[in-house]
């Protein structure tokens, strides 16, 4: 009796689950390889005929290829933003563990500013300006490691608590001082929380629509979030077209998630609780 | 401890990355606190002392949208930790297939907001779209989720916790596998039912969780821009418009000391509003 309720249940929470978060995918990808015609129709059929391939390459032809343009600017946006999180957090991170003195209480207290307060847009966009970083995609790196430093400083502290103090000690016998004893020594061991920090950020940055909006505008030479929101009004009666875009952004972070679904979560957890 | 040499580690490692987060996040922050009180072109500024926030305070459209902030906010946070934490507690129960309800309800997570929020325009567009198709298959009309004025502002909560609840779910995980076996067990053996088990045990023992959740949606939900700025723009008139949305426009239509203003009343209601609201619930912090 109680496994055919425990069955019953396991069957209904899936059903429902199902509805809820797998039909909008669903939806996604069906409107995505219609033609124009079937897709306006917004339902769930099966497409008469498969128009994926076609659509990609209406997408990326649009306004003169912009679509890769913006796939670019996404890539070296997320990879530079990502690689100087993880060198900037990772140094602040560790130090902050092992002196734990009046300067580690002040940067501290920055970092809890940093993960509360939202940033001040149009003074950002002053400073930028006057640095001649405004509207450059070196001014947005610099926006969304600056945005992004206390989450990830806040892992690499955790985990460096995990590291025994007793491997700095050996290394300063063996002749480190605090620059080899770091590089060296220290961040090779750090590679489980930095995959995770890098999951993470990667996530965050690639899916992040307001700072692109503000510190790079300008159609021309957008990131793929920016580019999508372009589009609505492009595509306002080529759905087909529209979702084939979301769908075409929207496979990194999937990927990324059916990989390393357990690293992606313990990034976004383990900061959180032990913060 | 105290003998732990303090050479090996060098207070210059802060130098690299505090340089960018004070010249990008700190400097800013601080000018806009001069800004906010006067009118600024960018190139030039003019003292006007407290017009800028008057403004804000009286001029319709600003002041619903520090009403609908508040809404927005409270709703969005309530229903992620309610649900956050029951979907806690079904995927980590005894049914098989928690794995998989784990990832599905995980993953919008990781879309980002333009992608959710433009399809769930489509998805709730009133008469072609498949969510009221099929509460009309049902024989009734369902509702006008976005062009209502008296309900789009919730339409789009709606869709901003079936986004975020995942966090939330994945959060109160931790914090329910943290509670100690045998606890759960001396309960049930001095009888307590799942649902004392509930509320005496696993939601005590689990607290950090908790807070944690309510923390960072109610950070979140002060903030919130995206889905309001990709689904309604803020409207039907100004009736999703909120304080993000709002410094969005001043900016575009170059009120920048405006939409400064705008920026220091938001970080001073997350101040005002996450700060206590820390305090508080670190005091229910069975842990410390």
């Amino acid at each position: 009796m109680r496994s055919v309720r425990r069955s019953v249940a396991e069957v209904a929470a899936f059903a429902v689950a199902f509805v809820v978060f797998v039909i909008p995918f669903l939806f996604i990808f069906l409107t995505a390889v219609k033609d124009r015609a079937a897709a306006a129709e917004f339902t769930f059929s099966i497409p008469d005929s498969w128009h994926g391939i076609d659509n990609i390459r209406e997408v990326l032809a649009t306004r003169n290829g912009m679509f890769m343009t913006a796939m670019q600017n996404s890539v070296i946006l997320t990879v530079s933003s990502v690689a100087l999180i993880v060198v900037l957090a990772s140094m602040i991170g560790f130090t902050l563990d092992r002196r734990r003195d009046r300067v580690a209480t002040v940067v501290s207290a920055f970092i809890m500013i940093g993960l509360m307060v939202p940033p001040a847009v149009v003074p950002t966009i002053y400073v930028l300006q006057e640095l001649h970083l405004f509207k450059t995609l070196y001014g947005l790196i610099l926006v969304e490691v600056a945005f992004n430093l206390s989450y990830a400083t806040l892992l690499f502290r955790a985990f460096s608590a995990t590291i025994p103090r007793e491997v700095d000690e050996a290394a300063i016998i063996d002749g480190c001082n605090s620059w080899t004893l770091f590089w060296k020594v220290i961040f090779p061991l750090m590679r489980p929380v930095m995959i995770s920090v890098i999951l993470t950020m990667s996530v965050f940055i690639w899916s992040d629509f307001v700072n692109p909006l503000y510190f790079l505008p300008g159609s021309d030479n957008a990131t793929v979030q920016l580019t999508l929101f372009n589009f609505q009004s492009q595509f306002s009666n080529s759905w087909n077209l529209l979702f084939m875009n979301v769908l075409l952004i929207t496979i990194p972070p999937l990927a990324l998630f059916l990989m390393f679904n357990k690293k992606i979560v313990a990034g976004m957890t383990s900061g959180a609780l032990k913060g | 401890m105290s003998r732990t040499p303090r050479r090996g580690y060098s207070n210059l490692f802060y130098l690299p990355g505090g340089l960018v987060y004070f010249v990008i996040f700190v400097v800013p922050t601080a000018l806009a606190f001069f800004y906010s009180f006067t009118r600024w072109t960018l190139f030039e500024w003019e003292w006007i002392g407290f017009d800028n926030y008057r403004q804000f305070f009286r001029e319709p459209s600003l002041k619903g949208g520090l009403r609908n902030t508040f809404v927005y906010t409270f709703v969005t946070s309530g229903s992620k930790v309610v649900l956050g934490f029951a979907l806690g507690l079904l995927v980590t129960s005894k049914l098989r297939i928690k794995g998989t309800l784990r990832s599905l309800i995980f993953f919008p997570v990781l879309v980002s907001a333009v992608a959710v929020g433009i399809t769930f325009k489509v998805l709730m567009n009133p008469t072609t779209g498949p969510i009221n198709q099929l509460i009309g298959f049902f024989g009734t009309s369902g509702p006008k989720w976005l062009t209502d004025p008296t309900i789009a502002l919730l339409s789009v909560a709606l869709v901003d916790v079936w986004k975020g609840v995942g966090i939330a779910m994945v959060i109160f995980i931790a914090g329910i596998l943290s509670v100690p076996e045998d606890l759960l067990e001396a309960a049930s053996i001095d009888g307590a039912n799942a649902w004392h088990r509930i509320r005496h045990v696993i939601i005590p023992m689990s607290w950090p969780a908790t807070s944690t959740v309510v923390i960072l949606s109610f950070i979140g939900g002060l903030r919130s821009f995206d889905l309001i700025q990709t689904m309604t723009n803020g409207g039907p008139g100004f009736t999703t418009e909120v304080i993000a949305s709002s410094i969005y426009k001043q900016y575009q239509a170059g009120f920048y000391g405006l939409a400064t203003a705008g920026n220091v009343i938001l970080f001073l209601m997350v101040l005002l509003l996450v700060v206590p609201l820390q305090w508080m619930l670190s005091r229910g912090d069975y842990n410390r």
